[in-house]
């Protein structure tokens, strides 16, 4: 347990630890035949790594990287649309700094803004606004981009914009949905998965219902969860028990920060300013029905699609990932980070081939950082 | 880059568009309160929240705030965070 000591309360860890260890061997968990536990989301891929969760844990329990870090399922074409955007005269392309390095066909934004477009990092929608408000003579994009958390602040946006009446702000909406890509995971026969971790700041936002369908209609078990080590732990006590009882229920482990029902304000901006696309694509898992937002046309002013004619507006662009890039096979869990043919050698931090290698919260990137590194360096 | 960070509300400054100050690890930031806002918005002067992207998205008690903060600092997300509101303002800036 070299890794426990790292933990603020190292007794309660050893305490959890153990008791999955109990349950674990309770249900016959083994490493041959381990139950498969997918985190849906990139932060808490991010703490697996950082504590060495996925070391720590019994033998028996497997953690499936899921597709929850939306810079990671952000599909090249949609890269090369905001670069096509941002290279237009007289607009200032903003975006969150997560987004700056995921490489498009043939560059990433941060490539293009070395090329002379003029694309700044914001840290909030509402920096872009401000943008737009200093300079009338400019149009100011925001590239939205993230799951149910980001998703009410670019509404909150566009509701503001709309309420002054700034002509020269738009979104270019990507926004993406949670629960949908769970669905598709769960319905596709090649993937094997016995329980959900739950994404925590999402469901701030959305509260725990929407994941009802998991439990209700495919009978697996689900615990929402904080962020921290202990929280990740309880949390998979929790699914291991449940599936030890036989049962499947949505359980709220994160409930200091999550209210069942989730955060109306944010909800009723989201219902008001965005609705469901019929399809969306996703790198790596390809188009899932109902899984991203556009714009509603009530809205059509702030739309970026519909202002520039790009994107879904202008139809389905086909974009082949780079060669090699085995970033689908390691979010549906077929392949580790490690067995991919380009981990290491073509793709890496510094020069990344894959999304899953850009952001932090990316599985690659995690075992690069912590560790997985090691794996690819040739043998003395 | 769907993590909160603690921040802790110090002013209001913007009545009608909801907005306020926010304190977050020692820098200030102005951030939309909508999402907590229930009743007065001076309510929620001195109240803890979690900020992400500019929006207090939650209100959570100190101690919670606290514990939060010290995991985030410790996945490298605390100072991310604080990398992204200095980013935001040098965009402002013209950067």
């Amino acid at each position: 347990m070299k890794f426990a000591s790292e933990f603020r309360d190292p007794k309660a860890a050893k305490v959890l630890l153990a008791e999955i260890a109990k349950v674990a061997d309770q249900i016959g968990a083994t490493k041959e035949k381990p139950v498969h536990i997918m985190e849906v989301c990139g932060g808490h891929t991010h703490s697996i790594f950082r504590y060495g969760l996925d070391k720590l844990v019994h033998e028996g329990i497997e953690f499936i990287h899921g597709p929850g870090c939306p810079v990671c399922v952000l599909p090249r074409a949609r890269v090369d649309e905001c670069i096509e955007i941002a290279e237009r005269l007289g607009v200032i392309f903003t975006t969150f700094g997560d987004a700056m390095r995921v490489p498009g066909t043939k560059k990433s934004l941060l490539q293009a803004k070395a090329d002379g477009a003029d694309i700044r990092m914001v840290y909030s929608p509402l920096d872009a606004l401000e943008l737009a408000r200093r300079n009338p003579e400019r149009e100011v994009v925001f590239f939205g981009l993230g799951f149910e958390t980001t998703t009410p602040s670019t509404a909150l946006a566009i509701q503001q914009a709309a309420r002054e009446g700034l002509g020269n702000f738009s979104v270019f909406c990507n926004h993406i949905t949670v629960p949908e890509p769970i669905k598709a995971l769960l319905d596709d026969p090649h993937m094997c998965l016995d329980g959900f971790i739950g994404p925590g700041h999402v469901s701030m936002v959305i509260g725990i219902h929407p994941y009802d369908f998991i439990a209700q209609d495919y009978g697996k078990p689900i615990a929402v969860a904080g962020f921290e080590p202990l929280d990740l732990l309880q949390s998979v006590l929790m699914v291991l028990r449940q599936i030890a009882e036989g049962r499947a229920e949505v359980e709220n482990q994160y409930a200091r920060v999550v209210p069942e029902h989730g955060n109306s304000v944010s909800l009723a901006a989201i219902d008001d300013v965005y609705e469901t696309r019929p399809s969306f694509e996703w790198r790596g898992l390809g188009e899932i029905d109902k899984s991203g937002l556009r714009i509603r046309a009530q809205y059509e002013a702030y739309d970026a699609e519909e202002k520039f004619g790009i994107g879904y507006a202008a139809g389905r662009r086909e974009v082949e990932e780079a060669e090699g890039c085995a970033c689908g096979q390691v979010m549906t869990g077929r392949m580790k980070p490690v067995e991919c043919p380009q981990f290491g050698r073509g793709c890496t931090p510094e020069m990344p081939l894959g999304a899953l290698m850009v952001s932090s919260e990316g599985a690659c990137a995690a075992y690069w950082q912590y560790g997985g590194a090691r794996a690819v360096e040739p043998a003395e | 880059m769907c993590l909160g960070i603690p921040g802790q509300i110090v002013a209001i400054t913007d009545e009608t568009r909801q907005m306020a100050m926010a304190e977050v690890s020692g820098v200030r930031r102005e951030v939309n309160v909508a999402c907590v806002a229930e009743g007065a918005l001076e309510g929620l002067v001195g109240q803890w929240a979690l900020i992400h992207v500019g929006f207090a998205m939650s209100l959570i008690d100190e101690d919670e705030a606290e514990k939060t903060l010290i995991a985030l600092r410790d996945l490298g997300e605390a100072q991310e965070a604080l990398e992204q509101m200095a980013a935001g303002d040098a965009a402002l800036a013209g950067e």
